[in-house]
């Protein structure tokens, strides 16, 4: 299997404050990876070290490799603009730009040079139908985003990360936001969307864990407890934290 | 004891209730005046005179009573001050919302807004003293009394009204909005020009609008150094600038200022003046209000 | 972020050049204005009448004035304005009345000075028979100018007053108006202050509407009392501007000019002091 994230010995600093410490593991291709774990034990501190959105933080420091595709991402000769492109991010409240719905799926691709008119209509399209919102917004594109449903604006946010053609999605705790049946739909597309992007989900929802990923990694106050196929974490986890932390006795 | 007790407290009460009623009866009183006094003009001279003429000779024979002129000549402070303070306001909230650090900005700001603070009688000095002799250095052609310095301080004295309603507009646009943009892969000038700008746009409009309104309402400043003469200036020639000009409030100093008698026309035009000033920054500022009201950007 | 460009670096700098620029302009021009006054500023200047002579001129008459105006603006405007701003807060919230006071107030705020100016004419002399140009008419005038600025600080140092206080208050049997005068006024008074200073402050330097009231632009004795004409410190440093004399323009009205802004940032000293003193005396 290919590893499309190969960490080494991240550590991950606020100040004197631990974000994470020491952590190692590998990402693998089209597979749907879940980060799961208490409220502050690092999970989200690690997604965004992966596209270095945790950069914008003031005061942050960063130990250890992080090799996409076999290049180190914070050595000095990657940018980050490119980076970014390549591996796109959906947050936990839909943050959808006050623009239209095109505007808002346009805007990646825009930035990174794609001018062409028809071109562009032709991403959006795509962008939308791969977020399975194409059939509910197509007649609607120059409306606002602000008048969709929390769900709707939810799958719009993933459309406009999907825009760039990245090969990773990172998702930060994506539903928990929506209400069930939004996120039942939302659930659904990231198992869909594994067939050509690797995901990675950060989510507090241990059993939405079990039911979309193959790979699970659990993370207890800024360090990585264990990390394996889905089906072992939950039904025969090595290390006893895990264990209690799944049938719910801790955190 | 309880009874003179509370008749003390209703009659308190009664004073309290005046005192905030005082404020509807000045408003009301400006309107009355303005309105009362401009109506007796207006039966000596005709509004079309008024304001479509373009000759303001208001003492000197032969009389002419056209406002145009002096409305032009606020029109080019307006703009002149526009053109400054409207981008050095937009640049510094940028500047202070997305760049500065805490220490940076408290102390920046107060600077800001002592550019409000200082009286407008001092700027006229300055533009009068110094930036005009100044200009003469590069513009050769330049009049003592001009539009150009007067333009220049009264767009200093508006950068804080833009900046500051223009900051706090921007500090509203939420965090995830600008982290979803450079997740995207944008860089910092290009998620504040297409993300938080656009996402504040209301707020800064408003700001742009009550900065204009008070250039329109400007009068130390531009009686001092742009001049007193009420002239239809090209705002479009350059050289223009260079001249005297007479903005409307200008021209009530000057009446107000003369020996004309009080039951004149020319000392009534005063009050004609004043009424379309008056209706000029109401105006812009109920707009400005409904800028900021109805197309409030919400952030879901 | 860790890796900028120089784009980037260039539209910060562009940024911060903006933010800076006016401050800049204003500091060289107050330089320059400090450095011609200062030949002109002894106590001369501060105790002498004006003059046609430059160097016999000074600026008492108009100080006077405008000090004992100013005296009269604060008598005035605290009554009303805390008033107001007492009414607004504690008996009228909510109603429909208030927010039409409060909206008229909004409005007040952003009415040219000059028109303060004609306000006091037609009010105060034409219709009440004042006589113009006193320091009363003078006085009146510029308390409606700054009204609006004294209610809303006041309002919002009574809204600062914590609602606890206030049900503790009335929880042992007070009246809203012992409530309000025995807790509530004493707790706002710092905030009540602060913003009366930096009101009177402003009215210190307002010309225009002081103009329209028939203020003289000349005067060579100070105002014996609030009925007598008189000049304020804008006005001269006004009609120092205008006048031929290289020495009036650069020499007097410089110095002029520093004596106003030193009494203007006097006054705004002193009600940053009092804030800052009064905040850490009442930490809730």
């Amino acid at each position: 299997m290919d590893a499309i994230f190969d960490v080494r010995n991240l550590s991950v600093y606020y100040g004197d404050k631990i974000g994470i410490k020491d952590v190692s593991l590998q990402i693998y291709r089209n597979k749907v990876t879940a980060v799961i774990g208490p409220s502050g034990c690092g999970k989200s501190t690690f997604l965004r070290t992966l596209n270095r959105l945790v950069e914008l933080v003031d005061g942050v420091r960063i130990e250890g490799r992080v090799l996409f595709d076999g290049k180190n991402i914070f050595d000095r000769d990657v940018d980050p603009v490119e980076l970014r492109r390549r591996v796109g991010m959906v947050f936990q409240h839909p943050n959808p730009f006050p623009k239209s719905i095109f505007e808002n799926v346009a805007y990646g691709p825009k930035i990174h040079g794609i001018k062409d008119r028809e071109k562009l209509q032709e991403i959006v399209e795509d962008s939308l139908k791969k977020a399975a919102l194409w059939d509910e917004v197509k007649d609607r594109l120059s409306e606002s985003a602000l008048g969709l449903s929390g769900g709707q604006q939810q799958r719009l946010c993933i459309a406009r990360a999907i825009a760039t053609n990245p090969e990773v999605i990172l998702f930060d705790e994506p539903t928990s936001a929506l209400d069930p049946i939004a996120s039942s739909k939302i659930e659904e597309l990231m198992i869909e969307l594994k067939k050509r992007y690797t995901v990675i989900v950060v989510t507090h929802n241990i059993q939405q864990a079990a039911r979309i990923s193959d790979y699970t990694a659990f993370f207890w106050m800024g360090e990585l407890v264990e990390y394996d196929r889905t089906e072992k974490i939950f039904e025969y986890p090595e290390n006893e934290l895990t264990e209690r932390y799944i049938t719910g006795r801790v955190g | 004891m309880d009874r003179l007790l509370k008749m003390k407290e209703r009659i308190i009460v009664l004073f309290l209730i005046l005192c905030a009623v005082l404020t509807l009866f000045v408003t009301v009183s400006i309107i009355a005046i303005l309105l009362g006094e401009s109506l007796l003009f207006f039966s000596k001279v005709s509004p079309v005179e008024f304001f479509t003429g373009t000759r303001w000779t208001p003492t000197i024979k032969p009389y002419s009573f056209g406002v145009l002129p002096l409305v032009i000549g606020t029109l080019m402070i307006t703009i002149g001050a526009g053109l400054i303070a409207i981008p050095a306001g937009i640049l510094s909230a940028i500047y202070l919302s997305e760049y500065a650090s805490e220490r940076t900005r408290n102390v920046l700001k107060p600077m800001l807004e002592i550019l409000a603070g200082i009286p407008t009688v001092v700027y006229g000095f300055f533009a009068f003293a110094y930036i005009t002799p100044y200009l003469k250095k590069i513009f050769p052609d330049m009049q003592a009394y001009n539009a150009l310095s007067a333009s220049i301080v009264v767009g200093i004295m508006i950068i804080p009204i833009v900046a500051s309603i223009s900051e706090d507009a921007i500090r509203a646009v939420p965090r995830s909005l600008r982290e979803a943009g450079y997740a995207l892969g944008a860089r910092k000038p290009r998620v504040i020009l297409t993300i938080v700008i656009p996402s504040a746009l209301s707020g800064i409009v408003a700001s742009f609008i009550l900065g204009i309104s008070r250039a329109v309402g400007e009068t130390m400043a531009v009686t001092i150094a742009a001049g007193r003469t009420p002239r239809l200036a090209n705002i479009l020639n350059p050289e223009d600038w260079m001249k005297s000009i007479e903005t409307m409030t200008a021209a009530m100093v000057e009446i107000g200022m003369s020996d004309v008698s009080g039951q004149s026309v020319a000392y009534k035009s005063l009050f004609a003046i004043g009424l379309t000033l008056f209706a000029m920054t109401f105006a812009l500022n109920t707009v400005s209000y409904i800028v900021k009201m109805r197309f409030r950007e919400v952030y879901r | 972020m860790k890796t900028e460009n120089i784009s980037d670096w260039l539209f910060m700098m562009l940024t911060f050049l903006a933010t800076v620029f006016g401050i800049v302009l204003l500091s060289a021009l107050l330089v320059m204005t400090f450095y011609e006054a200062a030949g002109w500023l002894d106590i001369q200047f501060l105790t002498s009448p004006p003059s046609r002579f430059p160097e016999k001129a000074g600026i008492y008459p108009p100080l006077l004035g405008s000090i004992m105006m100013i005296a009269l603006v604060g008598i005035f405007s605290v009554p009303v304005g805390v008033g107001a701003a007492i009414f607004l807060e504690e008996y009228g919230s909510g109603k429909k009345i208030t927010k039409i006071i409060e909206i008229n107030i909004s409005n007040l705020a952003a009415v040219p000075s000059i028109v303060y100016g004609i306000l006091g004419l037609g009010l105060f002399v034409s219709t009440m028979h004042l006589k113009p140009g006193i320091v009363l008419v003078g006085s009146l005038t510029l308390t409606l100018l700054i009204l609006p600025i004294v209610i809303v600080a006041s309002q919002e140092a009574i809204r600062s007053v914590p609602g606890g206080l206030r049900e503790a208050s009335i929880g042992l049997g007070a009246t809203k108006w012992q409530t309000i005068r025995n807790v509530v006024l004493p707790s706002s008074i710092p905030g009540i202050l602060t913003g009366v200073i930096l009101a009177l402050s402003r009215a210190i330097g307002e010309t225009a509407p002081l103009i329209m009231i028939g203020a003289a632009t000349t005067i060579f004795t100070a105002p014996k009392d609030i009925f007598s004409p008189f000049s304020a410190l804008p006005m001269q440093i006004f009609m120092w501007t205008d006048m031929p004399k290289e020495e009036f323009l650069y020499g007097l009205a410089p110095a002029g000019i520093v004596v106003l802004l030193a009494i203007m940032l006097s006054m705004n000293a002193i009600a940053i002091v009092l804030r800052n003193h009064y905040r850490k005396k009442l930490r809730w």
